[in-house]
């Protein structure tokens, strides 16, 4: 087996709460490569934030539990570094965008005090060295101007531009690896077109492995190269970006497929998945997704689906995949 | 649409605000709009409060008193005593008359004023130190430190402050030979051991509500290490709270140190301080009154400038009471 750059091996995470265990993340497996995107796409709270969070290692422990799985960054196992190895990972190595930029960024300080910050921590940097590298970074990532609004407080910026200056500090270490979670959510339409663009360039000149975290199927068919579908904590089907929209063999996958409006399906009812995500304290038994599954049979009751290759790298946790696919 | 940098140059602050957000991706022009931060918003707000600009007056004035007494008293030395004049009242020679060991009491308030604003200053600062650096800890790692210090800080809480203050003043009772310095330290000691609780339940509370802020998680993603995060973004964004309640407290330790003094606890002869005065006069009350109403009003005057400032301090700074 060829080593990964970022490796997430049949990872489990609960929450103890006082209602009882939720189980978030239920034996998640992906893996990614340098220059490579891997779209996680789920609805909320299907798991995808979270294990981003446990690969970053932000986490909230307690509640928050690892109870199982590796996480391997070139090879070695982040679950088992000391704590201060990972903090020499993160930012550095492996870094994060997140979805709301207004409440990601510190109040009280300037823009290019926040960028210049990691230079300044990370690389021991003077402040006016840091200052004049995050005015580079703030050009790299297109915000005009960036001279002036280096001095400007986070509270200034619209939506698109603060987004930008997040991913500024998040790219400002040459991370190999970046986690983008959910990073368009809170824009409209036409800037994220933009910082979408922005950040495929970014990945391409830098070579960066990138996770992007989206429940948004548009926004992952122009720029992901791979693809895992989350449900209920587990990754239901994974296939390239191409072999996933044109052959889903899941009825998860087939149901967003369907929901998605289409330009020739004007005037008609839009499709919608029957039911709601299960609680994650009451799993249902079986295949989670039974209770809204249109093949469901007295089998998905019963048995848990174990992920099968139903075509080369494209794997599906169904009973009746094979059903799936006749349709 | 049209430059909206225009349009916000004439509008209000709100405005502009609001402008900026919408004119999406269009560069400020330069010198149109300074960068505004938390604290230079407050201050814009202060200076337009009147309530701000009296009380900052007042407690000028006070500073004034506290450092150079001798530009009020034209020179007058507070120790220069003549006993033939004894419990003489107001006249033009003594405005504010002079007191049972024929003493100016003008010259006299002038001079209690250091002992009292300093007692308020250091307790404050010391209170907020404590409390402040305890309610970081608390807040910021929560379990079973955060058990520990509560309820520590529960326990000091239940002791009143001046039976506490008392206990320690008559536990360490000051010799003849204690200078002002040592005299002032004592108080502040006995004022901040008890009064440090409050100031950590508010920096506790006001750091939970940031610790879990998008921000700082987001800070730490970015691989800053915990003593950078509680320096760099937990800090600065909880620390209003405790400044408004740090500047209304300033006023209750001068009116605490008064107390004690009255009751012959706090600051000693030959140590001036307005509570001193006060304990002096408050025999001769019917005979001569004034002797007790000019430190009296002084320290009403104090303490009211500060709890007026730390108002104004907690409009500017919350934005919700604008």
């Amino acid at each position: 087996m060829t080593e990964h750059l970022l490796e997430v091996d049949d990872l489990f995470v609960e929450f103890r709460t006082r209602d009882g265990v939720a189980a978030a993340i239920n034996g998640v497996s992906y893996s990614l490569d340098a220059g490579q995107t891997l779209a996680v796409l789920g609805e909320s709270g299907s798991g995808k934030s979270v294990t981003a969070q446990t690969i970053m290692g932000i986490l909230d422990m307690p509640p928050g539990f690892i109870t199982g799985g590796r996480i391997l960054y070139k090879g070695k196992d982040l679950l088992k570094m000391p704590e201060s190895e990972r903090q020499k990972i993160r930012g550095a190595e492996i870094s994060m965008i997140f979805q709301d930029s207004l409440s990601a960024l510190n109040p009280v300080f300037t823009v290019g005090d926040q960028i210049a910050e990691m230079f300044q921590v990370h690389r021991g940097m003077s402040k006016k060295e840091g200052m004049a590298r995050a005015v580079d970074l703030m050009e790299q990532v297109r915000i005009p101007a960036a001279k002036e609004r280096v001095k400007d407080y986070p509270h200034q910026f619209s939506g698109g531009m603060r987004q930008r200056i997040m991913i500024a500090m998040a790219i400002s270490l040459d991370p190999k690896v970046l986690i983008a979670d959910e990073p368009t959510t809170a824009l409209d339409v036409t800037v994220q077109a933009q910082i979408m663009e922005l950040l495929q360039d970014l990945q391409r000149e830098r070579n960066m492995g990138m996770i992007l975290i989206t429940h948004d199927l548009g926004v992952v068919a122009g720029v992901a190269d791979k693809i895992a579908v989350m449900y209920a904590g587990r990754i239901v089907e994974s296939a390239d970006v191409l072999e996933l929209y044109g052959k889903p063999r899941h009825p998860y996958t087939q149901g967003l497929l369907d929901s998605m409006p289409r330009v020739d399906s004007k005037g008609e009812e839009l499709y919608a998945i029957k039911g709601l995500p299960p609680s994650l304290l009451r799993l249902p038994p079986g295949c989670n997704f039974n209770p809204r599954c249109p093949y469901k049979q007295d089998l998905c009751l019963q048995e848990v689906p174990q992920s099968v290759e139903v075509a080369p790298h494209h794997m599906s946790a169904c009973h009746f995949w094979q059903e799936v696919a006749r349709d | 649409m049209s430059d909206p940098n225009a349009s916000a140059a004439a509008a209000a602050p709100e405005t502009v605000e609001a402008e900026t957000f919408q004119g999406a991706d269009l560069p400020p022009q330069p010198g149109s709009e300074k960068p505004r931060s938390l604290w230079s918003d407050a201050w814009r707000e202060l200076r337009t409060s009147k309530i701000f600009i009296i009380s900052a007056i007042l407690i000028f004035i006070f500073l004034i008193m506290t450092v150079f007494p001798q530009l009020l008293t034209f020179g007058k030395d507070p120790y220069t005593c003549d006993l033939k004049l004894s419990r003489m009242g107001p006249s033009s020679a003594a405005w504010f008359g002079y007191d049972n060991n024929g003493c100016d009491v003008y010259t006299r308030t002038i001079y209690g004023a250091k002992a009292s604003i300093m007692v308020g200053i250091f307790a404050t600062g010391f209170t907020m130190l404590l409390g402040g650096f305890v309610g970081v800890m608390a807040g910021f790692f929560g379990g079973w430190i955060d058990s520990i210090l509560s309820r520590l800080t529960d326990i000091f809480f239940g002791i009143p402050l001046l039976l506490g203050g008392i206990l320690v003043l008559s536990s360490f009772p000051s010799s003849e030979n204690t200078n002002l310095y040592q005299e002032v330290g004592k108080v502040v000691l006995a004022l901040g051991i008890l009064g440090w609780t409050s100031m950590t339940r508010i920096m506790r509370s006001s750091v939970i509500q940031v610790r879990n802020a998008d921000f700082v998680v987001a800070a730490r993603a970015l691989g800053a290490t915990s003593g950078r995060v509680i320096r760099k973004h937990v800090v600065p964004n909880s620390l209003a709270p405790l400044i408004v309640v740090a500047t209304i407290s300033l006023g209750g330790y001068i009116g605490a140190e008064a107390t004690l003094s009255f009751l012959g606890l706090g600051l000693q002869p030959p140590v001036i301080s307005w509570g001193t005065m006060i304990n002096d006069a408050q025999p001769y009350i019917r005979v001569a009154p004034f002797m007790l109403f000019f430190p009296a009003f002084f320290l009403s005057v104090a303490v009211l400038s500060f709890i007026m400032l730390g108002d104004a301090v907690r409009e500017a700074l919350d934005p919700k009471l604008r």
